[in-house]
């Protein structure tokens, strides 16, 4: 069976389904059934792609068949792939909690029709990104995630959408801007823009021009990403939106950054790690995200800070430039994603039982123990506690920082121990305050807490969400197998070959 | 092939004078800025993409078109673009209708943090309560103690106890005041 139409397919899809639910925008019940259907699609593709690239190698698809490097590739490998089956996961599970009320809540209760449509373009641009075999398809692909979530952020257009919205706007348009600039430096510099073509012509280039091109798109993938010092933007922004939009950004915006600083690190600059700058960026990260968590009332704003720290862990497996840290930057952020939205679509759920999303107003919530074991576990894995997969992450990363050996690697290692133990004490102080200490006083809603005003299929969605995050522990020894074939794929040069072979 | 002086001089001073627009906390002025930037990158691929030339149409002699590819570039630039001008337009008559003005606030979470924090350094009774209260409170630690001071919510009106609440287009209210911020 010839898999290489598959390809296009998690692109196409979403954008199809976009224009069905556009035009169905009265009715709600078919925008539901036509994203759920879409998205469930996607994911049965996604996995088809994963197994197809790492039985038989990157498959790759020249869209309308050109016959030279001029046209546009899209190239799934076996990174590639499994980000895509991990982000089609999350995304049609997400997509069950915008029910009539939740994407509604603008003052006014209109639905606002706009939010399906608006979700499967983010799907689609994210998929692009992810399978993007050039650089200006892949700047298309963030373009296309980053307008969506232009207006994801601000669905309703209140007061404080709008303000944090403009924010995170004039960032992701002068990181674009960069971005542009960046492949105009490139194509003047190699008349190329196909990613297996420059990884051989960027070699030739004079050291210096070679330094600038990369330390340009590291700058625009670094913003993308919320690396130290550029993560500002995203704790102001992300906690304004709905929770189901907050937890898909979380888990998915930040991790395309750090898939585009993989394949640029792995890729196109395989002989230049810059692994101090990095290691730096990746401490400062680690550290001034979770020391900010600890600073915060507001339970969603901590979770946007640990999000930040934890984005250090990845960066440190791709600074170490061996095969092994970044095969466990590739798990850490496979586990990251899941755990991440986990996470927030907990804390929406909270919100809806609790009324709050501030610690301040919140307690006793013990009295909903399911609400208690679904925000229990995804928080101590997120802490790394040993049988879960976020420790399975550290270990090997730790591994492979002490393999590598260098001093800044072993402070690196200080660093992530630290904030593994900092991250536990943010989240477990959540756990105290909301669920374990008596509702404060003057706080009193006049209601009881339970789960009746929560529907029923959004405790199941969030089981099943928190079920595969537990089964990546099961699941760890063939990940990382994968991860590591993934990683070395890389390293092995299997990409060009076949991207030079489907040419033939 | 020899760039064109002029041509990345142009782009270059286009995107300077974008840049510092950004920056400004008006929304229409950050619009002005996004449109010089953005014509300044696509002077920037008029440059890489060398010499004019003929219309790049198959049939004519190879060496005398222009090159096509950055052509194509730049016109996705423009269009999305025009989308982002499109939508920044929208974003800043929304915040007219709701603010009066279109400029952009400040975090209200961010500042309630700050307050607490300066509270926490020059406060006595603060210092003291932690001194009494950490060694036998090990569930909370010192931390919160100041959370739980009512003082932020009466002192300071800017302050909106629960900000993660959207407090809807209909509160008179002004959270913040822009400008009055460091």
């Amino acid at each position: 069976m010839d898999l290489t139409n598959l390809v296009p397919i998690p692109v196409i899809l979403p954008l199809v389904g976009a224009g069905i639910t556009l035009a169905a925008a009265r009715r709600p019940r078919v925008q539901r059934v036509v994203s759920g259907v879409v998205l469930g699609l996607v994911v049965v593709v996604a996995l088809t792609l994963c197994f197809a690239a790492d039985r038989v190698g990157p498959i790759v698809l020249w869209v309308g068949s050109w016959d030279s490097f001029l046209g546009i590739a899209l190239v799934a490998d076996r990174l590639s792939s499994l980000m895509l089956l991990v982000s089609s996961i999350v995304t049609a599970l997400v997509v069950i909690f915008p029910s009539r009320r939740e994407v509604t809540d603008s003052p006014d209760g209109v639905p606002v029709s706009i939010f399906h449509p608006t979700y499967l373009v983010l799907t689609a641009g994210v998929s692009n990104a992810f399978l993007a075999g050039d650089l200006f398809n892949l700047f298309v692909g963030f373009e296309m995630l980053l307008f969506a979530s232009y207006v994801l952020l601000m669905l309703g257009a209140t007061r404080e959408r709008v303000r944090a919205g403009a924010t995170y706007m004039v960032i992701g348009v002068l990181s674009s801007t960069l971005f542009l600039i960046a492949i105009a430096v490139v194509y003047g510099a190699t008349g190329t823009v196909n990613l297996a073509q420059l990884s051989q012509r960027l070699a030739d280039l004079p050291a210096s021009l070679q330094l600038t091109i990369q330390l340009l798109l590291l700058v625009v993938f670094a913003i993308k990403a919320a690396i130290f010092p550029l993560s500002t933007w995203l704790p102001d922004s992300y906690p304004i939106a709905p929770a189901s939009v907050t937890a898909v950004f979380a888990g998915l915006l930040t991790k395309v950054g750090v898939y585009a600083i993989i394949r640029l690190q792995s890729l196109l600059f395989p002989d230049s790690h810059l692994t101090p700058l990095l290691l730096v960026a990746a401490i400062g990260s680690l550290l001034v995200g979770i020391l900010g968590a600890l600073a915060q009332g507001e339970i969603k704003r901590l979770l946007s800070f640990t999000l930040v720290s934890h984005i250090g862990y990845m960066l440190i497996g791709v600074a170490l430039g061996t095969e092994a840290g970044m095969a466990g930057a590739i798990f850490y952020v496979a586990h990251h994603i899941l755990i991440q939205t986990a996470l927030f679509i907990v804390v929406g759920l909270i919100e809806r039982v609790g009324g709050s999303t501030s610690m301040r107003k919140l307690g006793g919530l013990s009295a909903v123990p399911v609400l208690a074991v679904l925000y229990l576990v995804p928080a101590l894995n997120l802490g790394g506690m040993p049988p879960f997969s976020g420790f399975i992450g550290k270990v090997s990363l730790i591994q492979a920082a002490f393999a590598q050996g260098s001093p800044l690697a072993i402070v690196a290692v200080v660093a992530s121990v630290v904030t593994s133990l900092l991250t536990l004490i943010a989240v477990m102080r959540v756990w105290n305050r909301v669920f374990w200490r008596p509702l404060p006083e003057g706080a009193d809603t006049g209601r009881t807490p339970s789960l009746r005003t929560v529907p029923r299929i959004w405790i199941a969605a969030t089981s099943v969400l928190v079920l595969i995050t537990m089964s990546l522990t099961v699941l760890a020894g063939p990940l990382t197998a994968y991860a590591q074939r993934a990683a070395a794929d890389m390293h092995g040069g299997s990409y060009v070959a076949a991207v030079k072979e489907s040419l033939r | 092939m020899t760039p064109s002086l002029m041509l990345a001089i142009a782009g270059g001073g286009l995107l300077a004078a974008g840049v510092y627009l950004l920056t400004e906390r008006s929304l229409m002025r950050i619009l002005a800025g996004i449109m010089l930037a953005s014509n300044g990158v696509s002077m920037l691929f008029l440059v890489v993409s060398g010499p004019a030339g003929l219309a790049p149409i198959v049939g004519e002699p190879k060496y005398r078109i222009s090159d096509p590819l950055p052509q194509a570039m730049v016109l996705t630039a423009i269009v999305i673009t025009l989308a982002t001008s499109a939508f920044l337009l929208a974003m800043s008559y929304r915040s007219f209708q709701l603010e009066g003005h279109d400029e952009v606030a400040d975090d209200v979470e961010d500042r309630i943090v700050r307050r607490r924090a300066d509270r926490d350094l020059t406060s006595e009774s603060y210092t003291q309560h932690e001194a009494d209260e950490v060694p036998t409170d090990t569930e909370t630690g010192g931390l919160e103690a100041a959370e739980d001071e009512p003082a932020h919510a009466t002192t300071d009106p800017t302050s909106e106890p629960d900000s993660g609440k959207i407090s809807g287009a209909t509160s008179p209210t002004t959270p913040t005041q822009p400008g009055e911020a460091p």
